[in-house]
């Protein structure tokens, strides 16, 4: 058993996906949290598809793949915002749009690259066991900075989310917290670029949120049950992936949905049978 | 107290405001003094609503302005709070009775302070008062209505405000939540708290207000109840609504809660 658990970390390699893995299971889930609670679930995909082209560019210049997925993420959500302003067009409709152009500006940019098939499905689904030292260390850094910020901005996020109007009479600005809060999720989802890609990170953001929401009472429970559930899912996944061969992304995320079924059932009070029970009862 | 050398609480001046291109306020001016009751009365689409969101700084006035103590709106940061009606809270947010009320402190906690032994003890309190103590470690979402309306309620307690605004307070709420709302409002006039409320209620807002505002995007009239509930003013504020009795009685066919500021 204990051979079974310590075989996979003799590759460094393995070392260090778990680490990734894990940190990128964490800051999912925590800002994930958000994503579920104010229904954001088609933007957070429509990001993480919008920095495809700002990847395949940097690809094709040499450059940062983060950075060029970073600069992507936020000028659409930017954009996003831009076009829902004032109600000219309803905001699912501008994410539609800019999702399925950023998408297919990516994919037009990388089918220019010759190795075609092979980066793409690392773009789209992840490589985490070809994470690099520098690449854990920017991981780290990012990760840190988007958790302490929402450590910092706690209340603000907890009230624009809960209840615009005592925003307003806080006098919050609420415009500029809500494009913050879409830049650290466009943080969050190039920073796991590497580990799921852009086709599962939306699974990573809202499944382990949405479980810990059937589990929990109060935001701060719900965050930290979250990343439980998101660290969790990233070991299991990837010890998966290890001894059956299968891709680790599509693992990690499968184990995450597992969890998510799970508490959809058995959860105390809002699973299904809890429910059951309490109608019958 | 001296009241009389100190600007109104509360001011509007021509205020105008809507959405997209709809002109909902027009022109809307009134003066509430220094811990005045005011019951905001009007047919659906009034712009009951509206008012609230223009006073609490949601929706921006398109002409005139808000003075509060004399300064315009927003010059003053923690001394309006507002009960909103209950269809515009997310109730599934995962939020404990006690931390809807803390939210009441955050005005003056500012940005970083953490909330001490004072706000823990005005929570309680604001709990207390609205006799629901025994609720505070329960989700919101697990409350009856009348249990939730008293959560808003308490929050608006725990900000210490100037003045109180509350949207529709006793549509849908049981006999007890209506009661404790009216103690509550009580018990803000003796701390010289200037409160706003709407209401479909005419009989209420004549009994328990001293001012009533009659508003249909104008203000139709503003003063003692037994001066504003004319049958000319009822018949110009609710039009076909309003059925005119001989001996003079008048009967307000306007039972619904209201629907104005939902888009959707």
């Amino acid at each position: 058993m204990i051979d079974f658990l310590l075989r996979p970390l003799t590759y460094e390699f393995m070392q260090r996906g778990l680490l990734a893995a894990v940190m990128v299971g964490v800051l999912c889930a925590v800002v994930g949290s958000y994503v579920v609670l104010r229904g954001m679930a088609f933007l957070g995909d429509a990001l993480a598809h919008a920095i495809l082209p700002g990847v395949a560019l940097a690809y094709l210049l040499n450059g940062n793949l983060l950075v060029g997925g970073l600069i992507a993420a936020v000028v659409v959500a930017l954009l996003i915002g831009v076009f829902s302003r004032q109600g000219t067009i309803r905001e699912d409709t501008a994410i539609g749009i800019l999702f399925a152009a950023a998408l297919s500006l990516g994919v037009l940019l990388i089918s220019t690259i010759r190795t075609y098939a092979v980066d793409l499905t690392h773009i789209l689904f992840g490589n985490v066991l070809g994470v690099s030292s520098s690449d854990l260390l920017i991981t780290a850094v990012l990760g840190a900075v988007v958790l302490g910020t929402i450590g910092m901005l706690y209340r603000e996020f907890l009230v624009i989310s809960f209840d615009p109007v005592l925003a307003a009479t806080l006098r919050l600005p609420a415009e500029r917290l809500r494009v913050f809060m879409l830049i650290l999720i466009a943080l969050t989802i190039v920073v796991s670029l590497q580990t799921v890609g852009v086709g599962l990170v939306a699974a990573m953001l809202v499944t382990p949120g949405a479980a810990a929401y059937l589990l929990t009472r109060r935001l701060s429970s719900m965050m930290i049950v979250a990343a439980v559930i998101g660290a969790v899912s990233s070991v299991v996944g990837l010890y998966l992936s290890f001894y059956l061969s299968v891709a680790s992304g599509a693992a990690v995320v499968l184990t995450a949905t597992l969890t998510f079924l799970l508490a959809f059932l058995f959860a105390p009070e809002r699973g299904v049978i809890a429910r059951r029970r309490a109608v019958s009862g | 107290m001296d009241i009389a050398g100190e600007p109104a609480r509360l001011e509007l001046r021509g205020v105008s405001a809507g959405y997209n291109g709809r002109l909902v306020l027009d022109e809307v001016s009134f003066q509430v003094p220094h811990g005045g009751r005011v019951a905001i009365v009007g047919p659906n689409g009034a712009g009951k609503s509206t008012l609230f969101k223009v006073l609490v700084g949601l929706l921006p006035a398109r002409s005139g302005g808000v003075f509060i103590h004399g300064r315009p709106l927003g010059a003053h940061h923690d001394c309006v709070a507002y009960v909103p009606q209950r269809n515009e809270i997310d109730w599934r947010f995962p939020v404990t009775v006690t931390d809807v009320v803390m939210m009441g402190r955050y005005g003056q906690l500012g940005r970083t302070r953490r909330p001490g032994k004072v706000d823990r003890e005005i929570v309680r309190h604001s709990l207390d008062q609205l006799r629901i103590a025994d609720l505070a470690k329960r989700s919101i979402g697990e409350l009856s209505g009348g249990q939730q309306q008293r959560v808003f309620l308490a929050r608006a307690l725990a900000q210490e405000p100037h003045i109180l605004l509350m949207d529709e307070p006793f549509t849908g709420v049981d006999a007890a939540t209506q009661e404790a709302t009216l103690e509550l409002l009580d018990e803000l006039h003796t701390r010289q708290v200037t409160v706003m409320i709407s209401t479909h209620d005419l009989n209420l807002a004549a009994a328990r207000f001293e001012q009533v505002l009659l508003l249909n995007r104008r203000v139709i009239a503003y003063g003692a109840a037994q001066d504003v509930f004319t049958a000319q003013a009822l018949a110009q504020a609710f039009g076909g609504h309003v059925l005119m009795l001989p001996n003079g009685a008048a009967l307000v066919d306007e039972c619904c809660p209201p629907d104005e500021a939902r888009s959707e």
